[in-house]
């Protein structure tokens, strides 16, 4: 898969509105590619997407393993019709109230509507409140549509998702937009996919686009619950460099995956995601998470008897914002390096990580 | 037409593909053009009268100038224009001649502190970030002194509204070029003035070249007509029609002509109503106060979250107000 084609499928999948709990088209168009390179896909009874690549050489006992990337995002939900048709919201998954004044969103009611999150003229203000954050129940949505019309058309509970095109950076290679997280994330599973196509690989390998992780990792419980698989990895976004943070906390997007330790994960797979980033010459940063990760890595760790798990994050600024920022080498070397992992994978790694 | 002419860049000082854009749909119409020395557009239709008759609209757009270049290859800038710097973060940009992607991202949710949230986020922070991965890369495509426009694209929306950028004052732009265009028999002078966000300049020497006898600025202004803002000093109404001035900042409308607007507007049952606020200046300030005096007036086209990235206006409120213009224009041939 070249650059432009991964590029062209991220601007692809963050075209489609999925915040948590309403993912089924975002769900549909994944499976779109996914189905290209896998020979089985369906949807778990709680909707997560299972597309399965089998073995192409048999080991002595069947591996099944699990690369899983949550496809929902943020976004909010209507929370009443006010007085001339403007909408008041609650979000869903963690926004700051300070990225939304004059942002663009969509409207999912009984169409989709475009909206925009109302901002007080500069004019209109006091010195006062302009020195204030308008906190997230003040903020209104506004369609452009009379109270009747609204009321007719949108209900509370209605989804809103943010609207920004994604966008390709040129000069630094990057790629900006909403809901990079994780859609980039689903993107490297995409990729892993294709390159699989020309290795050989003894495990099953299912690719699951998990739901509703942004509202506490609940599609990672059932889909791991489901599959059982051998060995687990979370494939998320982790922070990019940003200014007002000190480097220790963040990531270098262009600078390659970031592979997680600690004990969220099986120390023997963090192990081997390095070596084999090593062995193949690919640049890789460490992250050291002392407990919670918040990725689907917490829920699939403690899965049935328990599933050997490991998480591989993409660099992203800006977290939670309609401009967070990937870098196109990062997403293309994630889904290599699980590539690699996968066709280096046998029975005899299977039983090492039980020993543990 | 909005939508071509909010999606043009024009930042005060940088009105050039406004202009352009408008001498090019100009240039078949028997119109006499001039630009002066700032970058107004100066168009004469029909023929010289007694008591000449200017109409106005400002072509630039409030937005950001890159002042420096970080070691990062950040682009720090300052706004141009009035902007409340709660609606950039998140927001993103085009800057340079090459209108290259830029974000204006800002410290993520997950690492802040609670109470970080209760103020926003200081100015002086921001920066846009190109994606540039130093600042030898940032510096060979982004230069101090570029400026970045919101990097909006404009919509239908709603019923009978469009969303986007800089219709404050392209609107205005709109119905001057329309009233220039149309087979209408009218004599009158219209000025595409330049630098009004930063302090009305360009009106100022374009009212010294024409030196009218009546001159109607054609405005774009604060609608107040959303929640929680019942007890501001009302400023305007969506699809209420054009906002007649009473007075603002820099102006006090001439009684005579405000009164002859409103009549005007009940003659030929327009909607009209009145802008209430009178905070905020208009290039009709200095027109005013051109050459002996200028009896000036304003009318706008109401517009929610102007100056944001994402602002609204009405197309109905656009065609009313370009319909008392037309009236103003005929009653004082």
């Amino acid at each position: 898969m070249n650059d432009q084609t991964l590029v062209d499928i991220v601007k692809d999948l963050t075209s489609i509105s999925g915040i948590s709990g309403h993912e089924s088209a975002a769900v549909e168009r994944a499976a779109t590619y996914f189905g290209k390179y896998c020979d089985k896909m369906k949807l778990d009874r709680f909707g997560n997407l299972v597309a399965m690549k089998k073995a192409d050489r048999v080991d002595e006992n069947r591996i099944i393993i699990a690369l899983v990337a949550h496809i929902d995002e943020i976004g909010a939900l209507v929370t009443s019709v006010e007085k001339g048709g403007f909408l008041r919201f609650t979000p869903v998954g963690g926004i700051d109230p300070r990225v939304l004044p004059g942002q663009a969103v969509v409207v999912h009611g009984k169409d989709n509507y475009d909206g925009v999150i109302g901002a007080t003229a500069p004019h209109l203000l006091t010195d006062q409140e302009s020195k204030k954050t308008v906190p997230i129940e003040k903020l209104f949505i506004d369609t452009g549509y009379s109270f009747d019309f609204v009321n007719a058309h949108i209900k509370v509970g209605d989804p809103v998702s943010l609207g920004r095109k994604t966008c390709y950076m040129e000069e630094g290679h990057m790629i900006t937009g909403k809901a990079l997280d994780n859609r980039a994330g689903v993107a490297s599973l995409i990729l892993c996919a294709a390159e699989l196509g020309g290795l050989h690989h003894q495990a099953d390998v299912c690719f699951i686009a998990s739901l509703q992780e942004e509202v506490g990792l609940r599609g990672a419980i059932t889909a791991a619950y489901g599959l059982n698989p051998d060995l687990a990895v979370a494939v998320d976004v982790t922070h990019g460099d940003v200014a007002g943070v000190d480097e220790k906390y963040t990531f270098k997007p262009g600078q390659g995956p970031v592979i997680a330790v600690g004990p969220n994960f099986h120390p023997v797979l963090s192990e081997e995601l390095q070596h084999i980033a090593g062995e193949y010459n690919l640049s890789r940063q460490l992250e050291a998470i002392p407990g919670n990760s918040h990725t689907d890595a917490w829920a699939i760790q403690v899965s049935r008897e328990g599933t050997p798990t490991g998480l591989v994050s993409i660099p992203l600024r800006y977290m939670h914002s309609t401009v967070e920022m990937v870098a196109v080498s990062d997403l293309i070397s994630t889904g290599r390096l699980l590539a690699w992992l996968i066709s280096g994978m046998n029975s005899s790694f299977i039983g090492r990580l039980k020993g543990c | 037409m909005l939508e071509q002419l909010s999606n043009l860049d024009g930042i005060s000082g940088r009105e050039d593909s406004v202009r352009s854009y408008l001498l090019e749909c100009l240039k078949e119409a028997p119109l006499e053009t001039s630009v002066d020395t700032m970058g107004n557009l100066l168009v004469r239709k029909g023929k010289t009268v007694q008591k000449p008759l200017m109409i106005s609209a400002h072509m630039d757009e409030v937005g950001l100038m890159i002042t420096s270049i970080d070691k990062k290859g950040m682009l720090n800038f300052n706004p141009v224009g009035g902007i409340d710097s709660r609606v950039l973060p998140g927001t993103r940009v085009r800057f340079g001649d090459a209108c290259k992607p830029g974000v204006i991202g800002v410290k993520p949710i997950h690492l802040q502190k609670a109470e970080e949230q209760e103020k926003p986020f200081d100015p002086e922070t921001l920066y846009i970030d190109g994606g540039f991965s130093s600042e030898a890369e940032a510096c060979r495509h982004a230069k101090v002194g570029d400026y970045a426009a919101f990097d909006i694209d404009c919509i239908s929306f709603g019923a009978d509204c469009y969303r986007g950028k800089a219709f404050d004052d392209r609107a205005g732009c709109l119905i001057l070029l329309k009233l220039l265009l149309e087979d209408n028999g009218l004599n009158f002078s219209a000025a595409f003035t330049v630098q009004e966000e930063v302090g009305t300049r360009g009106a100022i020497i374009a009212a010294n070249h024409l030196k009218p006898r009546f001159a109607l600025v054609v405005e774009t202004t604060a609608a107040a007509d959303t929640p929680d803002n019942e007890n501001k000093q009302a400023g305007t109404v969506l699809g209420d029609g054009p906002a007649i001035s009473i007075m603002d900042r820099t102006l006090m409308v001439s009684r005579r002509m405000r009164e002859g607007l409103v009549a005007l507007a009940e003659k030929r049952a327009l909607p009209y109503h009145y802008r209430r606020f009178t905070g905020a200046g208009t290039e009709g300030g200095a027109i005013a106060l051109s050459g002996e005096g200028v009896q000036t007036a304003v009318v706008s086209v109401p517009c929610r979250y102007i100056h944001s990235p994402n602002s609204v206006i009405s197309r109905r409120d656009i065609d009313n107000t370009m319909s008392l213009v037309r009236a103003w224009l005929e009653k004082h041939q």
